[in-house]
């Protein structure tokens, strides 16, 4: 298992009251596969998703990333895994405003070690913005890209640092269906191409994209279950998996 | 990661969001440059008044009628205007005192004031006539730039003569040499013997440069007065101002009261003109320490805001990787830079501001004002560019991505 969950909780305290959002979660996942998170609001699917992810921690439980136990780990440690192994896309993009996309893509880069004004980091972005269709929008800032761009830019960054795991919140959240389509196909490509996705939303046609949907409900797992592609798709993704 | 390609960083985020960096500095700026401009005008002024003080030379010795300083060392008050009308001193009384101190003082002059209407061709002023010994031009060092000072045998026999200070001359006379043409006082005829040099003056108030000086006989005969101002007395050693003071009070007792004189040194006048003047200055620093606070929340106000603004950054850094305290040190970065370019930018208009004052007034910009100035605003520009930061990254990234 890549990524495991043992009887994960997290509580919040609003006054006087105790919000339990997830609720002794235990779930695995596998190297390359491409996980819907789905369910009503309040059902716990973000806070899965946050808690998975590292950005915040869990109340009680363990989890385990490549088999090393993160749940414990202090906040530098948790940077540093956010930096190099996980690439997050939000609904909202959170592209850094009047920066190009270039420097955007940098980012992690930057945090990754490179100096803020490598070439090698420049280069690299350049490259990861060219895979997403951008490569000549490498200096536009965000106000001057459409949504579906923006989100693009996003994934470019999340993709920068070779993460082992993606982890995408509502990506086609913000976006016209168009767009939308672009961005569900390069998660598909990524995921053809051997990363493994882990993505929370409420569209039943953006879940469609997955190979597996779980299924919130007041921060329990309420199914978890195999989705049927057309053929092309899954021999595709079969051809890979036995290639690597 | 090294600290100086964070600062890179930090760099770039200022260029990047202009207007916010320059609100931000504006604080500093502000602060900096009213505190060190204010400071400047107090501290040249103080500084002006006692160059003018040693200019006049510090072995005079004063003795003027009545108490001058007052019960509480005030300049003034109203006993000293009353004396000053009543004619105690007089001109024997120099006499003897020059007489009985020889071994102690060099020399001396008496001096009187009137006012009268001088007129040249068609310019007419009211002037102040300073009248003098010939002893007066050593005495304060006052030679005349032009023509000649009276003697003491013109002096003596009253003749109608006089010299004009270099103001005064300027205004009557325009182009033309004045020496040895005829000015009219109160309609009266007198010949100018000479012009003296630049000596400056008060401000607003009498300059030595805007009188009209006469002998004191001619003025005696003339204006038909025996009213003397002063008695002016050049010690020979500084050193001996203290026994030279008492010698003469000696000699003058003889003649009036204790009370009915008063001799004095210009230490004594330069302490009670400094404690009027340090007020001055305490004042400026005042309204000078008030602007500092002003832009102190000047900063404060914009670095909340601007952090507040960035607490979503703030978050999305911490997403990507970013430990706490790279954040702070970008935050402490772009802070120490703001703060301490502001300061150089709010030097450099005091500095300027003073410059540009120099013709008006003597300003002059102070070492402590500047490190006083500049130290207060770079704390207060450090300290909150990032309490708030410290702040932020102390919240989970989730939070952060979130706040608004």
């Amino acid at each position: 298992m890549l990524l495991e969950l043992k009887h994960v909780s997290k509580t919040y305290e609003i006054g006087d009251t105790v919000i339990r959002a997830l609720d002794e979660i235990s779930l695995g996942v596998a190297e390359k596969e491409f996980v819907a998170i789905m369910g009503p609001s309040g059902s716990g699917k973000s806070t899965f998703l946050q808690v998975a992810s590292m950005l915040a921690e869990p109340s009680s439980g363990e989890i385990f990333l490549s088999g090393q136990e993160v749940s414990s780990y202090n906040e530098i440690q948790r940077a540093h895994l956010r930096n190099k192994q996980i690439g997050f896309v939000f609904q909202s993009f959170n592209l850094l405003a009047r920066t190009s996309a270039l420097e955007n893509v940098m980012l992690p880069l930057f945090y990754a070690g490179y100096g803020a004004d490598s070439s090698e980091a420049r280069e690299k972005a350049k490259v990861m913005l060219e895979r997403v269709g951008l490569g000549n929008r490498l200096n536009n800032t965000p106000a001057q890209l459409s949504g579906g761009q923006q989100q693009r830019v996003a994934i470019a960054r999340a993709l920068i640092n070779d993460p082992t795991i993606i982890f995408a919140d509502e990506p086609t959240g913000n976006l016209d269906s168009k767009s939308g389509e672009d961005i569900k196909q390069i998660l598909r490509e990524l995921n053809q191409e051997g990363k493994t996705i882990i993505m929370v939303t409420h569209e039943d046609d953006v879940a469609a994209i997955a190979k597996r949907q779980i299924v919130f409900r007041d921060g329990k797992v309420l199914s978890d279950s195999a989705v049927h592609h057309k053929s092309s798709t899954t021999s595709k993704a079969k051809k890979q998996k036995g290639r690597s | 990661m090294t600290v100086a390609s964070v600062a890179k960083l930090a760099f770039k985020s200022i260029m990047l969001n202009k207007s916010r960096s320059f609100l931000t500095m504006l604080g500093v700026i502000i602060g900096v440059g009213s505190v060190v401009l204010l400071t400047s005008i107090g501290t040249g002024l103080q500084a002006y008044v006692t160059d003018q003080f040693a200019s006049l030379g510090s072995n005079i010795l004063y003795v003027v009628p009545g108490n001058p300083f007052g019960e509480n060392g005030g300049f003034g008050g109203e006993q000293a205007m009353i004396e000053s009308t009543r004619p105690i001193l007089k001109r024997s009384y120099f006499n003897q005192v020059l007489r009985n101190n020889r071994d102690l003082i060099k020399d001396g002059t008496v001096t009187a004031i009137n006012v009268a209407e001088a007129k040249y061709g068609k310019e007419t002023k009211k002037v102040t006539l300073y009248s003098i010994m010939s002893s007066y031009e050593t005495v304060y060092s006052s030679p005349a730039e032009k023509g000649r000072w009276f003697t003491d045998a013109e002096e003596e026999k009253a003749e109608r003569v006089v010299l004009l200070g270099k103001k005064i001359a300027e205004e009557l006379f325009g182009q033309v040499d004045p020496v040895n043409k005829r000015v009219l006082l109160n309609g009266q005829g007198y010949t100018v013997l000479g012009v003296l040099g630049e000596k400056g003056g008060g401000f607003g108030g009498p300059s030595f440069d805007n009188y009209v000086y006469m002998p004191l006989e001619t003025s005696f005969k003339y204006f038909d007065t025996e009213l003397v101002d002063s008695f002016i007395f050049e010690v020979r050693d500084k050193e001996q101002i203290k026994e030279s003071t008492l010698a003469i009070e000696k000699t003058m007792s003889k003649y009036l009261d204790e009370d009915e004189f008063t001799v004095f040194d210009q230490t004594q006048l330069l302490t009670t003109i400094n404690s009027i003047l340090g007020m001055l200055t305490v004042g400026l620093g005042g309204i000078a320490a008030i602007s500092l606070v002003v832009g102190g929340i000047g900063i404060m106000n914009i670095m909340l805001v601007a952090v507040t603004e960035r607490t979503r950054e703030i978050g999305l850094r911490k997403a990507l990787g970013a430990t706490p305290n790279l954040i702070l040190l970008q935050f402490l970065i772009e802070a120490a830079l703001l703060s301490v370019l502001g300061g150089l930018i709010g030097l450099l208009i005091a500095y300027l501001g003073s410059l540009a004052l120099q013709p008006y007034f003597p300003a002059k910009v102070t070492l402590e004002a500047v490190i006083l100035a500049f130290g207060v605003s770079t704390v207060v520009g450090l300290v909150f560019g990032v309490a708030p930061a410290r702040r932020a990254a102390k919240l989970s990234p989730i939070e952060a991505l979130r706040y608004e």
